[in-house]
């Protein structure tokens, strides 16, 4: 008899749904097949539903890698980073990587748990106002407010996050609404209602014309390829347009990838840190067209000396983006491969570039990236990124936080492919590289993965170490190790008369004995005969490592353009 | 320069933080604002008025406001053809001996009394803000004890007597 009880007692369960179990099943229906999160108090429903109806789950160490991981995912995988996390801490410890999100225009959907509606603004335990803190940095929120909109709200969620201009959108979750039954049979509630949001796909014919009108008439034209190329999956309609047209391109920092680094049409990243013959043309081309970029200002300079004798050709698929910082003669919002098939099904008179490239080709000789290595002083971080280049042929997915070894990784590590290169542009977060690195090698179990961070960055997020033990995820993380914030350091001699102040960082942990703790191989290297064997060695085993390579430590960042100043205001540009 | 933006928005909650907070993130700074409901169920009507630099500063304050997912219609109506009006409580001192005196220069702007004491009167007065502004500087001397404005609300007349430049959003 009780036993009858208990049975009956489970098939009604297995009919009514909670809150929580129909938020898994949206996931499901959305083709989630990894989250990566951290549980919690309210989000406890949540990870019940997901322990009877499992979806693969990482938990990171820190919600914070947790979503750096999901970031690095998406950017490689060109699939929506999922995130869960719990109220309060769990919440704000995410808006780091919401706001690198945001600004790097990452899809991401991030579900939080809040406290029952019941004791909302109640400054109730583990309570924070997580909408109102994320308002500014997501593309949307939303505060489930009914069980029954969970499924349209999750829909929705999934495509704001990952159409037009992506970017991160937060749903979150009181407990109670996780706990109550969903009464519709169906899901309903769940087709989208979205009158506010119609994003632009395809170019205006008009403007295209113009377009055409103002390349085919120039002489020294310039392609700026942005991250919105990459977005589209737009390079190979980039590097047909390149060619046949031959147009000379430059990438943002985001872009790198857009287009082969060893391309005969490419000249190199611009902007602060870009190379002499990209930041000299940008100021020398009668016509700019820019794909997907947004004119940053690390990427312009000064605005008033950028591009002076160019008319502006932009293409972005956020409108908010044209006419933002410089003034546009043919704006066209689209997508970036639809403007360019257009583009490309036109006919049109290819301008004549045979002098202008053969300046071009000039600079990119005389003023090319270059260093002084020397033996008795010890690596130098660049020859350390050419070694993991030269290893890994071009084609590895190359992680990096924000600083001197992201500028020398972007400079030395020339993509082979897209959708290689995961970095924290616009926000520039510390801490991002490593945990990046983990989502992109789950993204990419087959393909190898280098984490190239800063010894002061690898601090801010150590604790995902755990991640490579426990999957043992062969992701090679390579320390620039030059005991110090470099970039900050670099700053404070160039333009604070070298007071080094809280930039050298001469305590630090045995990073060789740190990954032994966590069972992951560890090397520490200090000269280039060194480094050649052990990389190699790192290299070819299928396994986690971690490199300690101590670089010189007062080498910098060269060319750079300092604040304030124009592109054409370089320093450095000889290596020194 | 001052421009009024009238903006349609799904009303619901937090609506009204997102259009402040996004001004607020790319200073703007808001001089009125007003909101309400409009003859759409669900749908809410805000008008500010802000204070900008330069077309390029407008043309980028539509554009972000078109970008939130829950906003449907943003309009620079500035330069058109409108019908404005902003209503305004003011408390004043009325003591009898300047009474009628009071009453005469109220008059003229068909200011009704709403509220009456001993010593003071409160008066609403509706119509575009430099009616208001007049009000008020002529009460002023009498002295002003409380003052309430709603905020201009506006919309476009039916009828645009010439073409006029109008931003796109494009």
């Amino acid at each position: 008899m009780e036993v009858n009880v208990k049975a009956k007692e489970s098939t009604n369960k297995e009919q009514s749904r909670s809150g929580a179990d129909v938020l898994i099943q949206s996931l499901k229906k959305q083709g989630v097949d990894i989250i990566f999160g951290y549980p919690g108090g309210a989000v406890l429903p949540i990870y019940d539903a997901l322990y009877k109806n499992p979806i693969r789950h990482v938990l990171a160490r820190h919600e914070q890698g947790a979503i750096h991981a999901a970031e690095g995912y998406a950017r490689v995988s060109g699939k929506i980073g999922v995130v869960i996390a719990t109220s309060g801490p769990g919440a704000t410890n995410l808006v780091t990587g919401i706001a690198d999100a945001m600004l790097d225009s990452l899809p991401l959907v991030i579900f939080t748990g809040q406290v029952a509606s019941s004791v909302i603004g109640t400054d109730a335990f583990q309570e924070a106002d997580i909408i109102g803190i994320t308002q500014p940095i997501t593309k949307h929120n939303y505060q489930v407010k009914n069980v029954e909109d969970l499924p349209r709200i999750v829909k929705e969620a999934f495509y704001i996050a990952s159409t037009g201009r992506p970017g991160p959108v937060l749903v979150d979750i009181p407990k109670d609404i996780s706990t109550q039954m969903f009464l519709s049979a169906t899901d309903e509630n769940e087709d989208i209602h979205l009158p506010g949001y119609q994003p632009t796909k395809n170019p205006n014919y008009l403007q295209i014309q113009k377009a055409i009108k103002v390349i085919s008439n120039s002489k020294k034209p310039l392609i700026l390829g942005g991250a919105g190329i990459l977005a589209a999956k737009a390079t190979k309609e980039l590097k047909e347009f390149v060619e046949r047209h031959q147009i000379p391109i430059t990438n943002t920092l985001l872009g790198l990838g857009g287009i082969d680094g060893d391309h005969p049409l490419f000249l190199g990243m611009a902007g602060m840190h870009g190379t002499y013959t990209a930041n000299t043309a940008i100021c020398d081309c009668d016509v700019l067209i820019n794909i997907g970029a947004r004119f940053d200002d690390r990427l312009t300079g000064n605005l008033a000396h950028f591009a002076p004798n160019a008319k502006v050709v932009h293409i972005d698929i956020d409108p908010a983006e044209i006419g933002k910082n410089v003034s546009t003669a043919v704006p066209i919002v689209a997508d970036a491969k639809e403007a360019l098939r257009e583009l490309l099904n036109q006919s049109f008179d290819s301008p004549d570039t045979v002098d202008w490239l053969a300046s071009l080709n000039v600079n990119k000789k005389e003023y090319a990236l270059r260093y002084k290595a020397d033996k008795e002083k010890g690596i130098l971080p660049q020859q350390a990124v050419e070694l993991i280049h030269r290893l890994t042929n071009g084609d590895a997915v190359v992680t990096t936080d924000v600083g001197q070894h992201q500028m020398w990784t972007a400079q030395y590590y020339r993509f082979n492919n897209p959708h290689n290169w995961v970095t924290s542009g616009g926000l520039g977060t510390m801490g991002f590289g490593f945990p990046a690195a983990i989502g992109a090698q789950l993204a990419k179990p087959h393909e190898r993965v280098v984490a190239v961070v800063g010894d002061a960055g690898f601090q801010m997020t150590l604790q995902e170490l755990s991640l490579l033990q426990e999957f043992r995820l062969p992701v090679k993380v390579v320390i620039l190790n030059n005991q110090s914030l470099g970039m900050v350091r670099q700053w404070q001699q160039t333009f604070y008369e070298e007071r080094y102040s809280q930039s050298l960082v001469h305590v630090q942990p045995d990073f060789v004995k740190l990954a032994q703790a966590y069972e992951i191989q560890g090397y520490k290297v200090e000269t280039m005969e060194e480094a050649e064997k052990v990389f190699a060695e790192a290299f070819s085993t299928n396994e986690p490592a971690l490199i300690d390579c101590r670089v010189v430590q007062l080498e910098n960042v060269y060319p750079m353009v300092a604040p304030g100043k124009g592109l054409n205001e370089m320093i450095g540009v000889r290596g020194e | 320069m001052k421009r009024i933006i009238t903006t349609t928005v799904i009303n619901q909650s937090g609506v009204l933080n997102r259009v402040t907070g996004l001004l607020m993130k790319r200073q703007f700074n808001i001089e009125s604002i007003s909101v309400g409901h409009t003859e759409q169920p669900g749908m809410s009507k805000m008008t500010f008025v802000v204070n900008v630099e330069d077309e390029q500063k407008i043309e980028q304050l539509l554009k972000q406001l078109q970008k939130q997912i829950d906003v449907i219609k943003v309009n620079d109506i500035t330069d058109k053809a409108m019908v404005m009006r902003e209503l305004a409580l003011v408390k004043v001192a009325t003591v009898p001996a300047v009474r009628s005196e009071i009453y005469s220069i109220v008059e003229p702007f068909r200011a009704t009394v709403i509220d009456m004491s001993k010593s003071a009167t409160t008066f609403q007065v509706t119509g575009d803000p430099e009616k208001i502004e007049a009000f008020i500087d002529l009460m002023k001397p009498y002295g002003i004890k409380e003052l309430t404005r709603t905020g201009v609300s506006a919309f476009v007349r039916e009828n645009q007597k010439v073409p006029t430049t109008h931003l796109s959003i494009l």
